[in-house]
């Protein structure tokens, strides 16, 4: 626990939760003040290295199990807004800085070829809104201030899909569907906070946890419940709420669709998990059931079901994002086991997938800076021509699977071990069957990538590209080596959040 | 609407009072019901208005399109920094007991005007920032085809 904040001393270490949030939020407006190109590059950057430090800084403060609170204003909490950070949000945290600084460093090369010039600088504002609202959301302690940051990151979200228009129109469709479904799933979510703040007159997550538990079997708070798990259900593309999500991904440029992948959804689960464990109880009847009934058996399909899909897309990009929603899956069916090593290997897998997509989402990017397309067939023999490229995307592919040695192999053994832990052998089982599916998709890429004749020679993208591709894929086999970061933290949060 | 004489000097006329009552509800905000959004609304239908009785390209040339779009960025830089303020003095975000620690309530006060001054520029230039983007993108039509 940090030190009480002394008034009238600058002592920024106390104010960590906040800046964390409000560094890319100023400098987002300082952006299009100075409206110059390459400045609001850098200014970024430095934006999302700051966040990137604040959030180290961050876990070490909380690695030890601690909590750290911080009231807006100067309003103690359950009046005021209050950000609370503990192990559970700071990987998150983590999670979503350390993405952003490896994205925006891509951006540099990739970026011009996607977007006129002259939309660079607002482009770099919406991506910074959007790192704020995302932040703000992880941060935040307080549920309407979390449908506030929620809004603020999806409204941005819209306008950067919007942008992939300038390769191809249908990103327009697909920002707009998403769009619809997005406010949809807010609308739904803010009926939710409204009915909760009708039954307890409080909107702080703590508060409120107390108040329910006095309040006893509450017909408001039930449908207060339901109306948030179909709102973050949308958010976080659970699978029949889940048709904006391969358009958006597969139109959207290359930098938002990493970005995206590897934070937005999980950011909305990890709204539903706090939701569920620290303000619903996850003993009660109405949540426990739900999770048994409805989201376990929605989670099974959507890991079978869109990684079937996945196998026969002919557009990489899409084929990814189906990839994605069978991950989303599995974090759903982690959560859905109501166990602490399913929590934690639900946390666990939002990290680790982060990473994993990212690198192939960038690595397709990297592709794409030469053949203009994904189509499968378009990327014919570049195994050679793009030797580093293609590594990497091997190496994110093979993690995505979960080869044992890759980041996707720990957490999707810690997902077998808690189903097993709670007797679901079968549930097992399909883990394993979907897994052999990913391994179709991404063999069928591996084999027009190596074994087939290129038609067209094309040079290999430059090191700046490859940089932050390669740190994405050294991330992918950092976490399958070293799982000090990942699992340990999780552990300890799920141990909080079962409290 | 080159023949809308009387719509004309009535906009003129009309102009300038709204955007005073604009004003007024922004600075009693604090006593009375109104404050940043409220203001900046009434402030931005001035210039709609204007621009539609007088013609896009004549309200451009008060209000040119950069202008209000940063402006719209400057509104969020007055709040946040008003925010970052109170954070150097060693107060948490947006205390405004910072701005004048002797009389926490004067703090309050001040604080509050600054936060809300912020609002109201950045509502006032997205609305305008909106009109002109939708305004821009039809045809204007022709005084005959009315």
């Amino acid at each position: 626990m940090a030190s009480e904040i002394k008034e009238g001393t600058l002592d920024l270490i106390n104010h960590l939760p906040i800046l964390q949030v409000i560094t890319p939020m100023l400098i987002a407006p300082i952006l299009v003040v100075l409206n110059n190109k390459t400045l609001s590059w850098l200014l970024s950057f430095l934006g999302a290295l700051a966040c990137l430090f604040i959030s180290v800084l961050l876990i070490q403060t909380v690695s030890d199990g601690s909590t750290l609170t911080y009231s807006l204003g100067g309003w103690a909490p359950p009046i005021g807004i209050e950000y609370r950070i503990d192990a559970a949000n700071s990987i998150l945290l983590f999670l979503i800085s350390i993405i952003s600084v490896i994205v925006l460093i891509f951006s540099y090369s990739s970026l011009h070829v996607e977007i006129p010039e002259e939309k660079h600088t607002l482009f770099y504002a919406c991506f910074l809104l959007c790192l704020t609202g995302l932040l703000g959301v992880v941060a935040t302690a307080d549920i309407f201030n979390v449908f506030v940051f929620l809004e603020i990151s999806s409204l941005s979200t819209y306008v950067l899909v919007a942008q992939g228009s300038y390769l191809d129109r249908r990103a327009l469709s697909a920002s707009f569907n998403y769009l619809i479904m997005g406010t949809i799933g807010a609308t739904f979510f803010v009926i939710g906070i409204g009915y909760i703040y009708m039954a307890t007159g409080s909107l702080n997550m703590m508060d409120i946890a107390e108040r329910v538990s006095e309040l006893g079997d509450s017909r408001t708070v039930q449908a207060g419940f339901a109306f948030i798990v179909v709102g973050m259900g949308l958010k976080l593309a659970m699978v029949p709420l889940h048709v904006w999500l391969p358009n958006a991904y597969t139109f959207a440029p290359t930098v938002v669709t990493c970005f995206l992948a590897a934070t937005a959804t999980k950011v909305a689960l990890y709204v539903l998990i706090r939701f569920v464990f620290s303000v619903f109880n996850y003993e009660d009847s109405f949540v426990n059931e739900l999770f048994f009934f409805l989201i376990m058996p929605l989670a099974i399909i959507a890991m079978i079901a869109a990684s079937v899909i996945a196998i026969f897309k002919q557009n990489l990009k899409k084929m990814f994002a189906y990839s994605s929603l069978a991950q989303i899956g599995y974090m759903l069916l982690g959560l859905s086991l109501v166990s602490e090593k399913g929590l934690a290997s639900s946390l666990v897998h939002m990290v680790n997938h982060g990473f994993t997509k990212a690198a192939l989402f960038m690595s397709l990017g990297a592709f794409m800076l030469n053949t203009k397309n994904v189509y499968i067939n378009s990327l014919q023999g570049l195994g050679r021509s793009m030797p580093f490229t293609s590594a990497a995307f091997v190496i994110g592919g093979l993690s995505l699977i979960g080869v044992p040695g890759t980041a996707g192999f720990i957490s999707k053994w810690l997902l077998l071990e808690a189903a097993l832990g709670s007797g679901y052998w079968l549930v097992a089982v399909l883990i394993i069957v979907s897994s052999l599916f990913a391994v179709i998709y991404i063999w069928k890429i591996i084999e027009v990538l190596y074994f087939s004749e290129s038609s067209e020679s094309y040079s290999e993208v430059n090191v700046l590209t490859l940089t932050p591709i390669w740190i994405l894929s050294f991330f992918c086999i950092f976490l399958g080596i070293n799982t000090s970061l990942t699992v340990e933290v999780a552990n300890m949060a799920a141990e909080i959040l079962f409290k | 609407m080159k023949h809308h004489l009387i719509l004309k000097v009535i906009t003129k006329f009309m102009v300038g009072v709204i955007v005073l009552f604009g004003l007024y509800v922004q600075f009693h905000g604090d006593y009375s019901p109104g404050g940043g959004f409220q203001a900046g609304v009434i402030i931005s239908a001035a210039f709609i208005l204007y621009g539609i009785v007088m013609g896009l390209k004549n309200v451009q040339k008060v209000m040119p399109v950069w202008f209000a779009q940063k402006a719209a960025a400057v509104g969020v830089l007055v709040y946040a920094l008003t925010g970052v303020f109170s954070l150097i003095f060693g107060f948490e975000f947006l205390n405004y007991h910072a701005i004048s620690p002797e009389h926490p309530k004067h703090g309050q006060h001040y604080g509050i005007i600054l936060v809300e001054l912020g609002v109201g520029i950045t509502v006032s230039f997205v609305m305008i920032a909106i009109y002109y983007s939708f305004a821009g993108r039809t045809p204007r039509l022709d005084d005959k085809e009315w």
